[in-house]
């Protein structure tokens, strides 16, 4: 089973969890800026995490065969914060990146206008960059919340194939299904949806724009839930190709669209190896840090 | 104008890109050579234009070699601080594969108006293998001999082979001598493996005999 989780916050994940995820046959991910569980204070402080999303933590993943992406923005509990605001103007900086495969996470906390004025500014962003858009639907009154995203996307003209609507369930995947959105699905012990009912909505309306990610962070989560998705597919009568075509060649067709995946091979030209990435002139980079 | 060496010869990394991505190669140099664009808008985005991987077996990334050659066009038209400032600015706001191409650049800088040593601190603070390696090019020579030694030490400690360090058996010291022989004397007590390149390093200086005591 190869797996590609297409919203996973690694930065607050261990390396145990890297190598547990490579073992369960995960090889790629999507990073997307989020908040840290705490408020930031300044821009200077978005800037360091969005380096570190380019820089540290792409070479962390390589060294466990992991290829990592990440997408950026300003997140929607931080949209209405003043003291965070100016990092719009920064965005597009990052937005020009290698491995920056959409702007997201961007969409609705609390629903009020600054993340309003934020998540338009940031639809447009995706326009103008020709990016995907990753939103996020809110904890609180997600219908409510999905409904007015829906608008939003609407209005800024980007084709709806360029967006996914993530942490949807049972009550909010048909709107934004029947717009042609992407839907994502995130898998979580306790909240948001699980394995079996993962399974029933695929059973329901198929693999089409189907995005299923563990969107694991620092909070109670697990990385592994892609692997008991696809292993809960497989139970309930699924093929393996089905099971491919969710996990993996799904998210490759929707962050695709952004031109800027970094998949082994993909991009490469001339002489170029596949896996150089996780090589340093002929020797593993785990070379001093080794992988118990 | 402040002279960039490259990393490799205009014609062979043009016969390495097909005829697609040597236009687009072509093209960022000339719009560049014209001034009609800058490198922070032509830098970030050079990797996905033109390619990446290893250019030829043992020899440099094809995304740096372009990247260095970026720099050498931009330099052409400036004067050593602008350029300084403007290798400054693409480290700062670029991702790690960007910040390589810059420290990879600087290592085929001979201008001594052109000091990028804050930027290899700042790499050899990181712990990304890359960006250590490209720090102890040629351009190390402007770090003072204390970061230097530093910096050889933080190789052995990454796992950065040091056949890349420049001028690594004409600067080797006493003194790294003994910051090598105290790392070597710990991994044994401890009773791990000691990497060759720890001992290749000692014996520079040393006599291949161990002291006594």
């Amino acid at each position: 089973m190869r797996i590609f989780d297409p919203h996973i916050h690694m930065t607050s994940r261990t390396t145990d969890d890297y190598e547990r995820m490579y073992a369960a046959g995960v090889r790629a991910v999507v990073e997307p800026a989020f908040w840290l569980g705490q408020p930031r204070t300044s821009v200077g402080s978005f800037i360091d995490y969005f380096d570190a999303l380019v820089g540290w933590e792409r070479f962390r993943a390589a060294q466990f065969g992991i290829t990592h992406h990440c997408t950026i923005a300003l997140n929607p509990k931080e949209a209405n914060d003043p003291r965070c605001v100016e990092v719009l103007d920064v965005l597009p900086r990052y937005l020009a990146k290698d491995g920056v495969v959409a702007v997201g996470e961007i969409g609705f906390d609390s629903m009020g206008p600054a993340e309003e004025r934020a998540f338009r500014r940031q639809l447009d962003l995706a326009v103008e960059f020709e990016l995907p858009a990753m939103v996020h639907t809110p904890h609180r009154d997600k219908e409510g919340g999905t409904r007015r995203t829906l608008e939003l996307v609407e209005e800024s003209g980007i084709d709806p194939a360029m967006v996914v609507v993530d942490h949807l369930n049972e009550l909010t995947v048909a709107p934004v299904d029947e717009r042609g959105c992407w839907m994502g699905f995130s898998i979580y012990p306790d909240t948001k949806m699980d394995p079996h009912r993962m399974v029933r909505i695929l059973q329901e309306r198929g693999p089409e724009r189907v995005l299923v990610n563990s969107a694991a962070d620092w909070g109670r989560s697990d990385p592994l839930l892609t692997h008991a998705t696809g292993e809960a597919m497989l139970a309930a009568g699924f093929s393996d190709d089905d099971v491919d075509r969710v996990l993996w060649r799904n998210p490759v067709e929707f962050f695709a669209q952004s031109g800027r995946l970094m998949l082994p091979g993909q991009d490469d030209a001339g002489a170029a190896t596949p896996d150089a990435s996780s090589l340093f002139e002929g020797n593993s980079v785990l070379r001093g840090q080794q992988v118990r | 104008m402040t002279t960039v060496h490259l990393l490799a010869p205009v014609e062979q990394l043009r016969r390495a890109l097909g005829d697609e991505r040597r236009r687009a190669l072509d093209d960022m140099v000339a719009v560049l050579a014209a001034g009609a664009t800058t490198l922070a808008r032509v830098f970030p985005a050079a990797a996905r234009r033109t390619g990446r991987g290893d250019l030829f077996v043992d020899g440099p990334r094809l995304e740096d070699a372009v990247r260095v050659e970026l720099v050498a066009t931009a330099a052409a038209r400036l004067d050593p601080g602008t350029l300084l400032a403007e290798l400054e600015d693409l480290y700062r706001h670029g991702d790690a594969d960007e910040k390589r191409a810059v420290l990879l650049a600087l290592g085929g800088i001979d201008d001594p108006l052109v000091d990028g040593s804050a930027l290899l601190l700042d790499a050899l603070r990181t712990n990304d293998v890359r960006l250590v390696a490209a720090a102890m090019g040629p351009h190390a020579r402007r770090l003072s001999a204390h970061d230097w030694r530093h910096g050889v030490l933080k190789c052995l400690f990454v796992g950065v082979p040091v056949a890349g360090v420049a001028d690594l058996a004409a600067r080797a010291d006493d003194e790294l001598a003994a910051m090598v022989r105290r790392y070597t004397d710990e991994r044994e007590a401890a009773g791990r493996e000691v990497p060759p390149d720890a001992f290749l390093v000692r014996d520079l200086t040393t006599p291949t005999t161990r002291p006594e005591g």
